[in-house]
């Protein structure tokens, strides 16, 4: 039977934690069905950062010939764009689709229940978190199939997937706090190009020390993507490299944070009930 | 011994900034196991007064009670009191119908065995176990409505909320819906909330009927009440040659209130009841006057509403077209019967 309430019971009434993490599987469980039963979302956004792999892996060779760029093959230098690149669309699948509930309603048929807003923000990442393992794995294999090798071996691969899945939960966080703020799928969509702003403004295509324009240079230097790319890139190209991982890893996780917390207050007053 | 009413609410307001008063002090109560249509045009408040009852938004002013919990105070007791099937059929075009009731029977607390077991249920109950295992993208308006009644009947509520809930479907689809919840009031005890804006819904299904109009509700009572308020029956009387209409003004004049319709044709009232119509016959007889149609009209919940307001209901048009193709369900016949 479902929960019996009577009259006298206080007010405020909650679901034991159990449940909590029960309503949590259940939402995680409908967001990772979405997202597998959607391969448009998964194909498409996981090849266009393929595909600007290849240009620029190609196009863009001879920047290994300019003195101090840290390596000879210039792939090995750019795999850490595409990871980013996949979060930041991972970001925008994650929020148009929570926007899309909100939009039809179905967010006020889930507030109808005693779900708990921690259970809905998480269970809503669910799918974002398999979308990005998937990604992480493509673009290593595809990495490695192109000849790009780790100069930190087979433990820095696997710390690469694990810090490019935090990237994209974190950018997924992200895209989830911007649907609860805007409420709509068109402004999420609205938001993807000064993502995409951040990562060409980034060290995306060359170390920030080689970058000539002055300006340039300091923007990639106080844009937190360039360390997301940089804690990615030493593992292929560095080795262990802990100053490059723990700054990768503390940007990460410190978006993912922020990110969590704002979209926690954003769900608190998305869930208008007395 | 008076049982407390399944809703209550006293001066209930809501305003919206920018804008008039959706929900103007409204006071209405429900009787337990009652089913109350909540009638009024589109922005009448009739949606907004459902949001606030269903704790999805909260009033300006006055109070509310529903299940005996307050509405403002008691939000998390309320919501697992009632069920809800709000205006729009709130799916996931992704999942299948047996998904969705598994996640709302989740959600409601349900434990695992009892999950399927319900949701099995559910689907048979609205007819939907073939579909059970399709994507909703690919289900009917009809289909996606039964959906929706049966995720708002997952834990068992005491209360039923149906915002609008047979908006937009063909006619058998509707006489289906109304079937199911006048069997939930009838077999289960159910309280229903209904808000239309079709007047033979509101007429086929609900016990008591309030009509709500600019966030006031303007009238309230029993369908039968609501008409007789309004008057006896009339008669719509058209003669053969139009040049004949003052004649037959003349002759009717004795009877009640009396409307020209165009073409010599007269609408008259009879206070006397259905009786006065013999009288009629015998006179025009007498006069030798020929009529091509004569018609009785009973009183309508439409006549009620521009009795009230001094306009016809949008939508009306619609339930009296239908009036013939969706049949009353049996459930609200069998509940007369049993004199409630």
């Amino acid at each position: 039977m479902a929960v019996e309430l009577t009259a006298d019971q206080p007010a405020g009434f909650s679901p034991p934690a159990a449940h909590v993490l029960e309503q949590t599987l259940a939402i995680a469980r409908r967001a990772i069905v979405r997202t597998t039963r959607q391969r448009a979302l998964i194909v498409f956004p996981m090849i266009f950062p393929l595909i600007l792999f290849a240009i620029n892996g190609s196009a863009l060779s001879s920047a290994t010939r300019i003195p101090d760029f840290p390596t000879h093959d210039y792939r090995d230098f750019l795999i850490a764009m595409p990871f980013v690149q996949g979060a930041m669309f991972v970001s925008i699948t994650a929020g148009v689709d929570l926007a899309r509930d909100i939009e039809s309603g179905f967010l006020n048929r889930l507030s109808m229940t005693p779900i708990r807003g921690e259970a809905l923000l998480v269970g809503q990442l669910g799918g974002a978190l398999v979308l990005g393992v998937i990604q992480a794995i493509v673009y290593l294999l595809v990495g490695l199939a192109t000849g790009v090798s780790f100069a930190s071996g087979v433990g820095g691969a696997l710390v690469l997937l694990a810090l490019s899945i935090l990237i994209s939960f974190a950018f997924a966080s992200l895209g989830v706090l911007l649907a609860l703020r805007f409420g709509t799928g068109e402004a999420v969509q609205g938001i993807f190009p000064l993502l995409f702003v951040t990562l060409f403004l980034s060290s995306s295509s060359l170390p920030r020390n080689l970058i000539k324009a002055p300006w340039f240079r300091d923007v990639a230097t106080y844009n937190p993507v360039s360390y997301l790319l940089e804690g990615l890139r030493s593992l292929v190209i560095t080795g262990w490299d802990a100053q490059a991982l723990a700054l990768g890893f503390g940007f990460a996780l410190a978006l993912l944070v922020i990110a969590l917390g704002l979209a926690q207050a954003a769900m608190k007053s998305r869930l208008t009930r007395t | 011994m008076t049982r407390e009413p399944a809703i209550e609410v006293e001066k209930l307001v809501r305003e919206f900034r920018k804008g008039p008063r959706a929900v103007d002090g409204i006071d209405l109560a429900v009787a337990p196991g009652e089913i109350y249509g909540f009638l009024g045009p589109n922005g009448a408040g009739k949606s907004t007064t459902v949001l606030m009852l269903t704790t999805l938004l909260p009033p300006t002013s006055g109070h509310a009670t529903v299940g005996g919990f307050d509405i403002i105070r008691q939000g998390a007791q309320v919501r697992a009191t009632i069920g809800a099937a709000l205006q729009e059929a709130a799916l996931d075009a992704i999942l299948t119908g047996r998904e969705h009731l598994m996640l709302q029977a989740t959600l409601q607390g349900l434990r695992s065995p009892e999950r399927r077991e319900r949701t099995r249920a559910l689907l048979e109950r609205v007819g939907l176990t073939e579909a059970a295992d399709r994507r909703v993208g690919g289900y009917s308006g009809g289909m996606k409505r039964r959906l929706d009644l049966a995720l708002a009947l997952v834990h068992s509520p005491r209360i039923l909320f149906l915002d609008e809930p047979t908006t937009g479907l063909d006619p058998q689809s509707r006489s289906a819906l109304w079937e199911e919840v006048a069997r939930l009031a009838r077999d289960e005890g159910m309280t229903v909330f209904l808000t239309t804006q079709y007047l033979e819904e509101a007429d086929v299904l609900a016990d008591r009927i309030g009509i709500i109009d600019h966030g006031h509700i303007v009238a309230e009572g029993t369908p039968a009440q609501l008409k007789a308020n309004i008057g006896g029956p009339s008669v719509e009387v058209t003669p053969a040659e139009p040049d004949d209409g003052g004649r037959l003004t003349e002759l009717l004049s004795q009877f009640g209130e009396m409307r020209h319709n165009g073409n010599g044709s007269v609408t008259v009232q009879l206070p006397g009841g259905e009786a006065e119509l013999a009288d009629i016959i015998r006179i025009l007889d007498r006069a030798d006057l020929r009529v091509e149609t004569l018609q009785l009209q009973q009183p309508s919940l439409d006549d009620v509403f521009l009795a009230q307001t001094g306009r016809k209901l949008e939508g009306s048009a619609d339930g009296a077209e239908n009036e013939g193709d969706a049949p009353a369900p049996e459930g609200r016949r069998g509940r007369r019967r049993r004199g409630r």
